[in-house]
């Protein structure tokens, strides 16, 4: 790759706008085509089904009685605390994230990769694990408790954050801080380093290289992790349940009240589609500014940005973050492996075990096959489809549109979406009810989104001057994608791929609508184990847990160990 | 372009209707029958063969999440129903099926066994086949431990002595939590319950989303809890259900069940055939396997409720660790669902604000 261009200016805008003067536009429009056919069968149209079934339907509601109500206090309210909930996790994580990303981005030390793959383990995880976890770490009972009740001579425990605001925000940076870690990180890993060097060189302290230098350009990325932690949070379901108690409530919580609990489908969909409209005028802000965020970049290998720890400081600064990490992401999870050996193997080995011969017994073997099956599967339609869209959309100045509708099925409620699949995918023309296939495009939809934020920024940052130096020197528009693009963005797809995997491997609420019970996934069966009481089933939900963490962790080593012919780090 | 696109996707769906058409059969192929039941669902699998091959049937289950959830999909589908029979509607939700008009009327000749307590609806639209009792359940080793009495009615919680030890589930995510609800109601009348609850909230009773949170992290007495409160809203059979799950630890439950007069919810399960059905009588010999002794049989141990039919031999952990509610409070299934919004946010109103 040349790098003769290293020094000059990264804000050069002279290049981008001789590209879009010779677009090879009538290639890139049909690539569109399968990923807009794939939301238009698989979002769409289960969404028109159940919003038509909810308002049609004989509810009893007038319009204007669901209007009114739609519009009452009591929606402002929910949103008022969504929206505000939402916007301080999401700052949280990106300060917590934020020098983790840059650990990440320029030292190499051992244990990296592994520390990597553990910070997305939580993202899987069910929140109901979860909730066991945090009790026992911050819970009535913890050692912390234990030693304060002593030594300050009290009855009752002293800390409890459970079912407060701060065990929702811990709970959602703790599930989200691998957004930032990865999709900033690795964008940062491959950004030149001597752009920094030089601002410091010219008399620059750290802090203004950082916010004047690094800052802008980091920008693109990290707007897309904060974008997609903020819609994680703004639909936060089970977190708010479980960890914020009843006392709180997300429009996603209002809408599964609604349709489950009272049976009211019209204010269901209703509060359903003001969740859509908030996700699509968040994601248009975005797509907006990042089309003016974006400049092409200077990608280098990570032999040259990534450096070992040398000083004192480098350590400390790595330790001080590996530290974090490890008491808010690690202490949680190791409990959960440790307490799943409480009893020796003893829950492991029951999960061979049928003993009341119930024909819903989940073998652990085909439990983990089937998740992967599903997440394979998932991974790699949400690679080749979410590759289509960016390589469809990087150039094209209304792609914005475009780019917005594939973040509409993260914003979507789940619930909402799971009873449009039963309507419309259960019956003639598409009844696929049951089918893996199915499984998979619900939870593509899902992953796309992931793929595409990644995928994107690289692709605009990707020095065009280098796609046509290789066609002008004979190279097919194929080719250049193959030998130009693709080694390029490589690391942001492999990002792409991890949460694709992730997604899928975790996805509990459709999966349980729409799959049949022969195909049961690790999230199923944790959830049916402790849905009865008793130690076996209590030990046996977290033996689940932690071989569903061994998977993931296997899963996303396999996928960043893969590479393409001829490309480096 | 545009027009491409319409074109690709009927073809598409042309061609998946295609894939999906049914083959044809020959008259010795088993039957498909489909099952709609909720998560916590099951049964022995040799139960179900004799079944298959006493009616030449394959029996195809699909699970639809909780109780709740599950009938709001058999309600939103009912012109294209997933499932010829739905097992395991319970009387919080009976009225909601039954106005949304989705089985049809089947007689079953075994129902004549079941006790007329349970049969809630006269037009034979759902058969009982089973029941649970939510009663409180109680941390032995505290209650020990501090020299503390039980409590033996509703109104003991609100006594000081109790303070701080009771968990319940949210009325409004959980069926355990809106079983209790219900007993606050038929004990203290529409009029007075949310007096009672606001004496159970000055009180400092906990709220928790579900039962699993109850009951795994803040009820101290079950097996390896971090929770502190020695009270909670579970099942009559929890205590069995721990002795039975402990991988042979506990002889003797941790916990017991409180079933004194007036403080339990008796949950009656139904099943019924669901209108549309293309195999009816397929689907009424599945109901009459469900009142059998064959099934009824299998239900403790599988699904940890009672069998409908009170001839049938417990287990013995059933029989040494489990009592039945003394006069559970009563209800009308019709006047649940009619209040059900307004009880729930009246009682949200008082306790969650």
């Amino acid at each position: 790759m040349p790098d003769n261009t290293a020094h000059r200016s990264p804000s050069i805008h002279d290049e981008s706008r001789v590209a879009t003067r010779h677009p090879p536009l009538v290639t890139r429009h049909w690539l569109l085509v399968f990923p807009l056919l794939f939301l238009l069968v698989f979002y769409f149209y289960p969404l028109g089904a159940i919003f038509r079934a909810s308002l049609m339907g004989d509810g009893g509601l007038t319009f204007e009685a669901l209007l009114a109500r739609l519009l009452g206090p009591a929606t402002w309210r929910t949103l008022g605390f969504t929206f505000g909930q939402a916007a301080l996790s999401t700052g949280l994580t990106l300060l917590l994230g934020l020098p983790g990303a840059y650990v990440f981005a320029r030292y190499d030390f051992p244990g990296k990769r592994l520390l990597n793959a553990l910070t997305t383990v939580p993202f899987v995880l069910p929140t109901v694990v979860v909730a066991t976890a945090f009790t026992a770490v911050l819970g009535p009972k913890s050692p912390l408790n234990v030693v304060l009740m002593n030594v300050l001579g009290l009855s009752r425990p002293p800390l409890d954050l459970r079912y407060t605001l701060g065990a929702i925000l811990l709970a959602h940076v703790f599930y989200n801080d691998t957004l930032v870690l990865r999709i900033v990180g690795g964008f940062w890993a491959n950004l030149d380093p001597r752009l920094e060097q030089a601002a410091r060189t010219l008399g620059a302290s750290p802090w203004r290289a950082f916010v004047e230098v690094t800052l802008p350009l980091l920008l693109p990325a990290l707007g897309a992790a904060a974008l997609l932690v903020f819609i994680f949070c703004f639909t936060s379901f089970g977190v708010i349940l479980i960890l914020g108690g009843p006392r709180f409530a997300t429009l996603e919580v209002a809408i599964y009240r609604q349709a489950i609990d009272m049976g009211n489908f019209p204010l269901a969909a209703g509060l359903s589609l003001v969740q859509i409209l908030c996700t699509l005028g968040l994601t248009v802000l975005y797509t907006r500014l990042q089309g003016r965020l974006a400049r092409p970049l200077d990608w280098r290998p990570r032999r040259v940005t990534q450096r070992r720890p040398r000083t004192a400081g480098d350590f400390a600064l790595v330790l001080a973050n590996v530290g974090i990490s490890g008491v808010l992401l690690g202490l949680p999870l190791a409990t959960l492996v440790v307490r799943s050996f409480d009893a020796g193997l003893r829950y492991y080995t029951a999960l061979f075990e049928n003993p009341r011969g119930s024909i819903f017994y989940v073998p652990p073997v085909a439990a983990v096959g089937n998740s992967v099956k599903f997440a394979v599967g998932t991974t790699a339609l949400a690679l080749l489809l979410g590759m289509l869209t960016a390589t469809a959309l990087y150039r094209r100045r209304q792609g914005w549109i475009v780019d917005a509708l594939f973040m509409l099925p993260l914003g979507t409620s789940a619930v909402t979406l799971g009873l449009g699949y039963l309507l419309a995918m259960a019956r003639p023309p598409l009844n696929l009810r049951g089918t893996p296939a199915l499984i998979v495009c619900g939870h593509t939809l899902v992953a796309l989104p992931f793929v595409v934020r990644n995928v994107l920024p690289a692709l605009q940052a990707l020095r065009p001057s280098l796609r046509e130096a290789a066609a002008t020197l004979g190279a097919t528009p194929a080719r250049v994608f193959v030998e130009v693009d693709l080694p390029i963005v490589w690391r942001a797809l492999t990002v792409g791929g991890v949460f694709a995997f992730t997604v899928s491997m975790g996805e509990f609420g459709a999966t349980s609508m729409i799959a049949r019970p022969e195909l049961p996934t690790i999230p199923i069966a944790i959830y049916r184990f402790l849905s009865q009481a008793g130690a076996l089933n209590y030990g046996q939900a977290l033996a689940m847990s932690t071989l569903l963490m061994a998977v993931c962790v296997a899963g996303f080593v396999a996928i960043e160990s893969l590479r393409p012919p001829g490309s480096e780090e | 372009m545009k027009s491409r696109i319409v074109l690709m996707v009927i073809m598409l769906t042309l061609l998946a209707g295609c894939v999906k058409a049914t083959p044809a059969v020959s008259p010795e192929a088993p039957r498909v029958l489909r099952v709609m039941v909720y998560d916590s669902f099951s049964v022995s699998e040799d139960v179900i063969a004799r079944f298959e091959t006493a009616n030449n049937a394959t029996v195809q289950f699909l699970k639809a999440g909780d109780a709740g959830k599950m009938l709001n999909q058999a309600i939103l589908s009912r012109d294209n129903p997933q499932a010829d029979v739905l097992y395991g509607l319970d009387n919080t939700f009976l009225s909601r099926a039954l106005n949304a008009d989705i089985f049809e009327p089947y007689q079953a000749k075994n129902l004549s066994v079941i006790p007329k307590a349970l049969h809630l609806d006269n037009k034979y639209r759902v058969v009982p086949t089973d029941y649970g009792d939510v009663c409180l359940n109680y941390d032995k080793a505290y209650f020990a431990e501090h020299s503390l009495a039980l409590p033996q009615s509703l109104t003991d919680l609100t006594q000081p002595e109790y303070r701080g030890l009771l968990v319940v589930e949210n009325p409004a995510s959980s069926s355990p939590g809106l079983a209790f609800l219900l007993t606050t109601i038929g004990a203290f009348g529409a009029d007075g319950y949310l007096d009672f609850w606001e004496d159970l909230r000055a009180n400092d009773v906990l709220v928790v989303d579900g039962w699993d949170t109850a009951y795994y992290n803040e009820f101290s007495g079950s097996s390896g809890s971090d929770g502190v409160r020695p009270l909670v809203v579970s099942y009559a059979t929890s205590p069995a259900a721990e002795v039975y799950f402990s991988a042979g630890a506990l002889t003797e439950p941790p916990t017991g069940a409180i079933t004194a007069p007036g403080t339990c919810f008796r949950q009656v399960e139904f099943a019924g055939i669901l209108k549309g059905t293309q195999n009816r009588d397929l689907a009424e010999a599945f109901i009459e396997f469900l009142l059998s002794a064959d099934f009824q049989t299998d239900i403790p141990l599988q699904m940890w409720v009672f069998p409908a039919n009170p001839t049938i031999a417990l287990p013995q952990v059933f029989v040494e660790f489990t009592l039945e509610a003394v006069q559970p409070a009563e209800v009308p299934a019709e006047a649940i669902e009619a209040n059900r919004e307004k009880w729930i946010e009246a009682w949200a109103d008082v306790v969650l604000r």
